[in-house]
């Protein structure tokens, strides 16, 4: 990013090197060359960023904090949190105390704790999943756009277009029982599954930026494919790109929690928040006569709520500002 | 000379039928891929090798490839979709395994039950909701509505249910949370044990539709025959009643059929939260010990219902759109 604060130092080497010094520009009045380079003084990053979040709605706000909480809970998970992710109690079942916050789970291990490490595992696989999604279906959705027509093109959109047919947790519990189920497996399935979606945008938004002079050109001076790719059109479809990695990444985010609710997704005893539903869900029975224990399998729960959410919110302020949109 | 039509639609169904023979092709190589030698995979390690060779023998392992496939496909085109691998024969003892089709069919018909009461309760639910959101655009009512559908759109299924468990049932003793419905049970007894399960799909859906519903209206206020209605001193739901909807069927009938669709995928999780005697529980539990014909009969069902619904979707869309309908 440019940080121009004032007339920037490169300008200021330019302006010296054609014989300008400052005190020049001050004593003659006005200087042509002085005007061209105020235009180009413009607000810094830091300015820029400033002035977007104070014009933020409340929603998005609320979802930038949420979504910052969570990143310095996964990043700083082994200084937070109490015990082990996988240590053990003699106690299953504790009932909430000051010795165990939020009590423990049926093999006695501390659900605080797991739930801490659950922001690392559960968010970092699913943003490595989104990430993969990303490159696959990205990078095949450009390459499809730039062989617009093309015996490839064809290829690869028809084969998506069958992918899409068939409900991806379906596809993914069909990949899985044949697979069988792993963290590597989840990653690698849940992201070829979603990076049919990442394809049908990247291509779509990518075909108008193909046809441009630019990319003609880069072509005539017979740049290789993966110049064209990530030099000539990749940096034109970055916001929808964005966007959409934040949609996509709510999507994979309760994809993952949803088949690690089914006992399929990732396995004990890495804390997970989609298992972790599961293995307490029983306590939500003895609501009357412990409040708490039945508040035990929303937690984790709700931390998968909160997060999609908070993302939710953030997405629909940048879609609301890069579209320009007033309703 | 084909009415262009009946044309587009042909094709549609050309392409559904494509998609599913696909669909069959990978769900029929799912035996294949699975590492190692099948047999021994199921039966476990220390096997005998005449069991082994039994086993192959009785799945017809032994044929060739494309014999195999075309007999599997006219089996699942009849109705004959194998038999289970849990309590199967050759593993020892005597067979007790049950064809597969006896273990889906009454289970469908549960699910099916459940994916018609979550649909009679959300669509009524969503187009009002959408209407009048519409109808009285930008006041405290539309905020709140779009709110609270963002919010929940964003919840997972499970998250959904359990709260319902927890206030409905836990609390208020309205609702029991265990849905384990019985086949010979009379009719109100099982929707009163589906209800919750029906309400959290509901929930689960009725954002989408909602905002569907209501963006479809919205678009069409801009449009020049509103303003006219508008000038002539129309009120403002004479206008989106009989101006606006009947142009907003086509986007509206679309997303209710997607929607539909998505109960399919819905229901595998909500199933599993209520041990609700469904198709999705059977698959997950099949998916859990590789119950192969098993996943493969439950996931045709699955991707058959999704695809014929987007089918539907589409040649719905197709009709209703009346630039196609009168050519020039």
């Amino acid at each position: 990013m440019n940080n121009e604060d004032d007339l920037n130092p490169s300008a200021k080497a330019e302006l010296a090197d054609q014989g300008f010094s400052e005190s020049d520009l001050g004593n003659h009045g006005y200087s042509a060359t002085a005007e061209v380079t105020q235009i180009r003084a413009r607000r810094s990053f830091r300015e820029n960023i400033w002035r977007g979040l104070r014009s933020a709605p409340p929603t998005a706000l609320f979802g930038l904090t949420v979504i910052s909480l969570y990143v310095f809970f996964a990043l700083f998970a082994p200084l937070l949190a109490p015990y082990g992710e996988a240590e053990i109690f003699d106690m299953s079942y504790a009932p909430w105390s000051d010795e165990f916050m939020f009590g423990t789970d049926q093999l006695g291990r501390d659900i605080l704790s797991r739930m801490i490490y659950g922001a690392r595992n559960t968010v970092g696989i699913a943003f490595v999943t989104t990430m993969f999604a990303f490159v696959i279906g990205g990078g095949l959705g450009i390459t499809a756009a730039i062989n617009n027509g093309g015996w490839l093109d064809n290829l690869l959109s028809r084969s998506v277009d069958v992918l899409m047919a068939i409900p991806s947790l379906i596809f993914a519990l069909i990949l899985l029982s044949m697979f069988g189920a792993n963290t590597i497996n989840l990653i690698m399935i849940i992201a070829v599954l979603d990076s049919t979606r990442v394809f049908r945008i990247a291509r779509a938004v990518s075909l108008n930026v193909v046809v441009m002079d630019y990319v003609e050109a880069a072509r005539l001076r017979g740049e290789k494919l993966a110049w064209i790719l990530t030099r000539e059109i990749l940096p034109n479809i970055m916001p929808p790109l964005v966007a959409e990695f934040g949609l996509r990444f709510c999507f994979v985010f309760l994809t993952i929690a949803a088949l690690s609710f089914l006992g399929v997704g990732i396995q004990p005893p890495t804390a997970d928040w989609g298992s972790m539903v599961r293995e307490t869900a029983g306590l939500i029975q003895f609501a009357e006569y412990d409040l708490t224990a039945a508040m035990t399998p929303m937690l984790p729960a709700a931390a998968i709520a909160l997060l999609t959410v908070a993302v939710n919110f953030v997405v629909d302020w940048f879609l609301h500002k890069s579209s320009g949109l007033k309703d | 000379m084909l009415h262009p039509v009946v044309r587009t639609i042909l094709q549609r169904l050309g392409l559904g039928l494509i998609t599913l023979f696909v669909v069959s092709l990978i769900l029929f190589s799912s035996i294949e891929f699975l590492p190692g030698d099948f047999g021994e995979a199921v039966l476990g390690q220390a096997a005998l090798p005449e069991t082994v060779a039994a086993f192959r023998k009785e799945l017809g392992l032994d044929l060739p490839l494309h014999e195999r496939y075309f007999d599997w496909l006219g089996g699942m085109l009849t109705g004959d979709m194998g038999n289970s691998f849990s309590g199967r024969g050759s593993s020892g003892g005597t067979d007790r395994s049950r064809p597969v089709i006896e273990l889906l069919a009454p289970r469908l018909a549960n699910t099916l039950f459940l994916a018609s009461m979550a649909a009679i309760i959300s669509v009524p639910l969503a187009l009002f909701l959408g209407i009048t959101a519409a109808l009285y655009r930008n006041s405290i009512y539309d905020r709140s509505v779009n709110a609270l559908t963002l919010t929940t759109i964003s919840f997972p299924e499970f998250f959904v249910a359990y709260l319902l468990i927890l206030i409905l049932s836990s609390f208020l003793k309205l609702f029991p949370s265990l849905a384990n419905i019985s086949p010979d049970a009379p009719f109100w007894d099982r929707a009163y044990l589906t209800f919750l399960p029906a309400l959290t799909l509901t929930l689960v859906i009725v954002a989408h539709m909602m905002r569907m519903t209501r963006a479809a209206i919205i678009n069409l206020m801009a449009s020049p025959y509103i303003e006219m209605a508008e000038l002539k001193g129309a009120s403002k739901s004479e206008i989106i009643l009989r101006h606006a909807l009947p142009n907003a069927w086509a986007p509206i009938v679309t997303v209710i059929a997607f929607n539909l669709a998505y109960l399919v995928v819905g229901v595998v999780v909500v199933e599993v939260v209520f041990v609700y005697p469904g198709v999705g529980q059977l698959m997950v539990d099949a998916v859990t010990t590789r119950d192969v014909p098993v996943v493969q009969g439950c996931a045709m069902i699955f991707a058959a219902t999704y695809i014929l619904l987007n089918l539907f979707a589409d040649i719905i869309s197709i009709i209703t759109n009346p630039r196609l309908l009168h050519p020039r």
